[in-house]
């Protein structure tokens, strides 16, 4: 589709200047041609390069040092600091944590999404105010809701302990983000109330993309709505439930505000995080090297998560995917 | 009664019966979600002392303090200018950097082009908690912190990748023609992109903005660390602080997160299409 720039001057045969006239005007416009790609290349690629591509790079060239945050590092240690992360508890932790909020999305909170979505896909009436509804906690930061929901879930005084002695349940002295055995649960259970709409939406435009004489002609098939789903629907849906899988791991690999604000990481780095535990080692007890090392493991699993998912999940989608935004617009 | 009559009249009460049984999920999950706003709504109107003994009922005498106290501190709406403010410098220089880029990744072909567009789509994977440790101190380095440039620069480039992507689609979809028309009758390239395509893109512009003003109104992480000083907070990290500050007085704080939540959910009703349509654009392409 791109436009090629070398556009043939109108006319040009007849009345055809000298040649060297004519190659000088090219080598003109071509001069003109490349000022404009690097011009306005420029203020984008100075950003990206200058606080996105420069802080990763020092931070993989600091994770080598063990170093205070001041002055130039210069205590090179080679790769101690990731020697001594993988033997950390609460970093192995970490590891394990992450990847338990990451199954629990995706057994859990995409499958529920799913459903919704399938729901409000039907002709049901009102379905435009609950998507809008469903999808409202998206738009709130996560700050503000790690706030309201640690107030209900306060031990004893708060809404979640009232609706359990409600309907029986409050014997089970459930004590959510208190106890270090419920507390990654809880953490789920708020990050579900936040993200199920986002995802609920991607599924939600990716079922209105599926041509509906498909599902037709698997109807008159005999197909029943389950057999529907299950082989015409999921398959078709396939990119998108790839794609929300993908922006879960990357959401998970990173979180932060919401620990922040409702545990902090406790009770015991019982919710700790990665991004949690860097910055306990970043900005409160100043180990800037070891905490740029676990900088650089965090980059490198994403990288290595999205290499490896571009190359053997992503790949067979592109096509589908770009055609499917060309049907939209 | 006829087989008939029985055949005609059963599939309606069953589909009566799941249109109630499709409904009734649906009020479940949507009161799982309004309980909790809700909550925090009428709780700012009680006592701290009331929210255990009353958690469910509304207020026995309407306190209408907590909301009114905050909105005469000046320390609100300090941080409500600060982070709107933030979200719409961020926009801009979002917005404006991508622009330029994504008109040269749609409409010029030239050596290297698909090289610096794959890096800039790479910095879709990288979350932003990874630079945040260096780029703090390299803000500090370049003494940026509690200024907000060190909040809106770092936010616009990690906003650039989403942005370029959307926008390349769309200015692609513009059809050539159009360029060469325009070049015939004697317009420059910038007068092209700033006359004629930029125009043609405002829904798409309207999207990225939006995606932009609502990313950084939401940003924690980073103006936690480069504003110390009150002066600049936002929003997010008002709330925060105001929490550590009265731990023990629940009402207030929840009156505070409803007054923060407010600007979002207003902007989100207004903006909602738009938002959507971005995230979703967003996702499938990248």
């Amino acid at each position: 589709m791109t436009v090629s720039v070398r556009k043939s001057p109108p006319g040009s045969d007849a009345a055809a200047p000298p040649a060297r006239q004519r190659r000088v005007r090219a080598g003109r416009r071509r001069l003109r041609e490349r000022a404009t790609i690097v011009g306005f290349l420029l203020p984008a690629l100075a950003l990206f390069a200058a606080l996105v591509l420069v802080p990763i790079l020092f931070a993989l060239y600091t994770s080598l040092f063990r170093w205070g945050g001041f002055g130039w590092p210069d205590d090179f240690v080679g790769l101690e600091n990731f020697v001594k992360l993988f033997k950390d508890e609460v970093f192995l932790g970490d590891l394990w944590r992450g990847f338990v909020l990451i199954a629990l999305s995706v057994v859990v909170q995409l499958p529920f999404a799913l459903a919704m979505a399938v729901l409000l896909n039907q002709n049901l009436r009102g379905r435009a105010f609950y998507r809008l509804l469903f999808f409202a906690p998206y738009v709130l930061s996560e700050v503000i809701t790690g706030v309201l929901f640690t107030m209900i879930f306060a031990p004893d005084s708060g809404l979640a302990d009232h609706i359990m002695d409600l309907i029986g349940l409050g014997d089970l002295g459930i004590t959510w983000f208190a106890s270090s055995d419920t507390v990654l649960i809880t953490l789920f259970l708020v990050m579900t109330w936040k993200y199920f709409g986002f995802h609920m939406i991607l599924y939600l435009a990716g079922l209105q993309s599926i041509p509906k004489d498909v599902l037709e002609a698997a109807a008159i098939d005999g197909a029943g709505p389950w057999q529907r789903f299950r082989h015409v629907t999921l398959p078709l849906l396939g990119p998108t439930i790839r794609i929300s899988v993908f922006l879960s791991v990357i959401g998970a690999i990173q979180l932060f505000d919401l620990v922040w604000v409702t545990t902090a990481g406790g009770p015991v780095h019982a919710s700790e995080t990665m991004a949690v535990t860097m910055f306990q080692f970043g900005f409160k007890r100043y180990q800037v090297g070891y905490a740029s090392a676990i900088s650089v493991v965090m980059f490198l699993i994403s990288f290595v998560f999205a290499l490896f998912y571009q190359r053997y999940v992503l790949r067979r989608d592109l096509e589908g995917a770009v055609t499917s935004m060309r049907g939209r617009r | 009664m006829t087989p008939t009559a029985v055949e005609s009249r059963s599939p309606r009460i069953w589909s009566w019966l799941r249109g109630l049984s499709m409904h009734a999920i649906i009020w479940v999950v949507g009161a799982a979600i309004v309980v909790p706003l809700l909550y925090g709504l009428v709780s700012g109107f009680k006592d701290t002392s009331e929210l255990s003994s009353n958690p469910f009922g509304p207020p026995r005498h309407w306190v209408t303090e907590n909301y009114t106290d905050l909105l005469q501190s000046g320390a609100f709406w300090r941080q409500i200018a600060n982070s709107t403010g933030i979200a719409l410098a961020t926009a801009l220089v979002t917005v404006a950097a991508s622009a330029m880029a994504a008109y040269v990744f749609a409409r010029f072909a030239f050596r290297g082009r698909e090289v610096v567009f794959t890096l800039f789509t790479i910095g879709l994977m990288f979350p932003f908690a990874v630079a945040i440790l260096p780029l703090f101190i390299m803000l500090r380095t370049f003494g940026l912190l509690e200024n907000p440039l060190g909040v809106v620069l770092p936010q616009a480039a990690f906003g650039l990748p989403m942005t370029i992507i959307i926008l390349r689609g769309f200015f692609r979809n513009v059809p050539g023609e159009l360029e060469e028309a325009a070049i015939i009758d004697g317009c420059s390239a910038f007068g092209f992109f700033w006359r004629i395509l930029l125009p043609m893109a405002r829904p798409a512009l309207a999207t990225v903005t939006v995606l932009a003003i609502v990313t950084s109104w939401n940003n924690f992480f980073l103006p936690l660390l480069v504003f110390t000083e009150p002066d600049w907070w936002t929003i997010p990290v008002g709330v925060q602080q105001f929490k550590g500050q009265y731990a023990e007085d629940t009402a207030r704080i929840l009156a505070y997160v409803v007054l923060a939540m407010a600007p979002a959910l207003a902007f989100y009703t207004v903006a909602e299409r738009q938002l959507i349509g971005g995230l979703t654009a967003g996702a499938t392409k990248g």
